[in-house]
């Protein structure tokens, strides 16, 4: 839902009973130059002569398609410093931090951050934003985490990235995007996956990205709605990736969480999956389980954007085969599509359940 | 050319000279023949789900029909079998009377390469090679065999090189030209890093399944266009090579292009260098012009070969590559098989004929 006039009070005061988690942040540096003081000077040479493209089909080499607002922000999130939405520390604490009491809240990195058609370019740039998000972000202010954002075509470069944050109190998860080069669980990725579970860090993978490939399997869409339904197919395209090439198999503590794909079809998926196993199953004996136990056993999912159904108790159903324990809340603060805390959920949950909804079950993730 | 009813005696005139054929295609004659080196799970794999490539059309293998059946020469039929499968035959047909000292085997489709599931491609690659090393190597010593690898999958690639690194019957790591990606790209450094250790040369040959279009336009309609879009793929695959820096980082890396042609080199090279010329600051870790890789690093074959009229278009073509980066290949069974005495349209000195024929290629693979 598009909010753009919220009253700050008025929400302030209701959410001070209840601290929360925030699993989908995007906060970040105002502009490239930023961090410039990251970055060597062989790749800002590089941006300033040859600039930035992403490996994308579309010839602009940016987001594919026209957002529904500036900077698909809300429009009362542009701080009165004259800084883009989410840049400006002071304004992200008063206008959201603080009135809806959230405790800890990780920083997803906005795109364009990963994905570059120059891998060294892309990985460089990586290292640069998990820097800038430290250092500007995270240790002034300790309710934040930075997210360790990978170039995941790079799996070598991503690797010494993770193994370069692991240990670091200022750091939440590793930060893939969700329209990759290839399906997630194909092998040249796993050398990314086995240094998150080496290194006990849960990996999100983040709606958006680009592969290179059209948005949908059927080529590329016209219109902005279409890629953000398409987002929903790219996640259950990469979890079926996942569990069937075996990355939960060979990794049974990777906590591996998706981030404003939605979770309606987490049920329907698992369904069908599990019937197609049962037939084929000679085809992949990697697999022990069927894969609907490994998306319980391994995936947690973020609530923004959710799915409303008109029946609330359909939500209901949803997330009972889910499970309350897998779902975190997520604002996507600032953008125009913010899911407020007070007002997002269209069912009432009970105080226990509350509790894991908004705090309780991220802090089992990230143990914190 | 397409050799049907040459008579056996008219290579006596051949025995004088010896030749080493850097791209002969002996077959397998029935996939039973790999159980011996394939584990029981993918010999039930293969019986249940078969083995498809990475390929856009729906048969999953060739996307178009050949100009021959088995695109074979129609007198390479032994009694009772296919072309390239029978040992005797091909002694007959081919080893004495052309006086090949040397035959360079390049398996193709099922060696296991360009294979969708990167698990099969794996273990097909590995019994493969096997079968080379036993069933032709070690029964025709004028063999040697190529390390088929699972290219897509770096890891297990690189498993194969060094599980196969030392063993007198393999001369050389065999890709095929159409990958998933460029070669250059850092995901396949390492392919080539265990071929340096190894001190093999990496052999690119025409064809494969890279799961993308055969041409940067889409899809062709015709066999012919297929064929001469083996050059274009060639192109690309050495521009990558050049640029990401592949044999900057390995100088004594050996790349053979195979079945590609080679008259299209220099042109590529000199708008590499002119390229290059005004945009180098992109790439400051080339410390040397693109065409002084291309002649440090790249060989190439001769079969098929470009034709010319006037001829000595072709002694100009070959004399910017270098009499000692050519080698001579046969493509034997195949239907554009070139014959040693026929192939060269034009009088070449004694040196540069034995330097073509065999010379080159005791260079390149130290063949004695």
């Amino acid at each position: 839902m598009n909010v753009q006039v919220r009253t700050q009070t008025a929400a302030g005061t209701a959410a001070s009973k209840l601290g929360i988690a925030d699993i989908d942040l995007h906060l970040g540096p105002p502009n490239w130059e930023a961090v410039y003081p990251f970055l060597a000077k062989r790749w800002i040479d590089h941006i300033a002569t040859f600039g930035m493209s992403h490996r994308t089909g579309l010839n602009n080499g940016g987001p594919n398609y026209a957002k529904a607002q500036p900077a698909a922000a809300r429009r009362d999130a542009w701080p009165p410093s004259g800084k883009p939405p989410g840049t400006d520390l002071d304004f992200i604490r008063s206008q959201h931090l603080d009135p809806y009491n959230v405790e800890f809240g990780t920083i997803n990195t906005p795109t364009p951050s990963q994905s570059f058609m120059n891998p060294g370019l892309g990985t460089a740039i990586c290292s640069a934003l998990n820097d800038y998000a430290v250092e500007f972000l995270a240790k002034p202010e300790p309710r934040l985490k930075a997210s360790i954002t990978v170039n995941y075509e790079d799996a070598e470069g991503a690797v010494a990235e993770i193994r370069r944050w692991a240990g670091s109190p200022h750091i939440g998860h590793v930060y893939l995007l969700s329209r990759t080069a290839e399906p997630l669980g194909t092998p040249r990725y796993r050398p990314i996956f086995r240094a998150a579970a080496e290194a006990g860090i849960p990996v999100a993978m983040h709606a958006f990205g680009f592969g290179g490939n059209p948005n949908t399997s059927g080529g590329w869409a016209s219109f902005y709605i279409e890629d953000m339904l398409a987002h929903a197919h790219s996640m259950q395209s990469q979890l079926i990736s996942l569990i069937v090439e075996g990355v939960f198999e060979e990794l049974p503590n990777l906590k591996f969480v998706m981030v404003e794909g939605g979770f309606g079809w987490v049920p329907s998926l698992g369904w069908r999956l599990d019937k197609h196993w049962k037939t084929l199953r000679s085809e992949t004996p990697h697999l022990r389980m069927a894969p609907s136990e490994y998306i319980k056993r391994n995936v947690w999912l973020t609530t923004q954007p959710m799915e409303e159904p008109g029946n609330p108790k359909h939500l209901e159903d949803l997330i009972a085969w889910i499970g309350l324990d897998r779902l975190m809340f997520a604002s996507d603060y600032p953008h125009w599509d913010f899911d407020d805390p007070m007002t997002s959920l269209p069912i009432r949950f009970n105080a226990e359940d509350s509790r894991k909804f908004y705090r309780g079950n991220a802090a089992a993730v990230y143990g914190r | 050319m397409n050799v049907e009813v040459r008579p056996q005696a008219a290579p006596a005139a051949m025995t004088k000279m010896a030749i080493a054929d850097c791209d002969t295609h002996p077959v397998l004659p029935h996939l039973s023949h790999l159980d011996r080196f394939l584990p029981q799970r993918w010999r039930d794999y293969i019986a249940t789900y078969g083995m498809s490539q990475r390929q856009g059309h729906q048969n999953g293998v060739n996307p178009y029909p050949k100009a021959q059946p088995n695109a074979a020469r129609r007198d390479s039929w032994p009694p009772g079998g296919a072309p390239g499968t029978d040992l005797d035959f091909m002694r007959q047909q081919y080893f004495d009377p052309l006086n090949v000292h040397f035959a360079v085997i390049n398996p193709l489709t099922p060696s296991g390469e360009g294979f969708a599931n990167p698990y099969l491609s794996a273990a097909m690659c590995r019994a493969t090679n096997e079968w080379q090393a036993h069933d032709l190597v070690g029964k025709e010593p004028r063999f040697r065999a190529s390390i088929c690898i699972p290219y897509e999958d770096t890891e297990a690639a690189v498993a194969e090189i060094e599980r196969c690194a030392g063993r007198p019957e393999f001369c050389q790591v065999l890709i095929l030209g159409r990958t998933g990606e460029p070669l250059g790209a850092k995901r396949y450094r390492r392919i080539f890093a265990a071929a340096v250790a190894a001190g093999l040369p990496v052999s690119i040959h025409a064809f494969g399944y890279s799961g993308t279009p055969v041409t940067p336009a889409g899809w062709p309609s015709f066999y012919i266009e297929e064929m001469t879009g083996h050059a274009q793929a060639a192109q690309a695959q050495v521009s990558s090579m050049v640029v990401e820096g592949l044999f900057e980082d390995h100088p004594s890396l050996k790349v053979l292009m195979v079945e590609a042609g080679f008259a299209w080199l220099p042109p590529l090279a000199w708008r590499l260098d002119r390229n290059w010329r005004i945009l180098k600051q992109e790439t400051p870790h080339l410390r040397l012009s693109p065409s002084e890789y291309i002649h440090r690093n790249i060989w190439l074959t001769t079969q098929p070969m470009e034709e010319p009229e006037p001829r000595e278009h072709l002694l100009d073509t070959i004399g910017w590559i270098g009499w000692d980066r050519l080698l001579f290949a046969t493509d034997y069974p195949h239907w554009d098989f070139d014959d040693p005495s026929q192939a060269l349209p034009m009088h070449v000195d004694a040196k540069n004929r034995e330097r073509f024929f065999i010379g080159n290629a005791r260079e390149v693979y130290g063949f004695k």
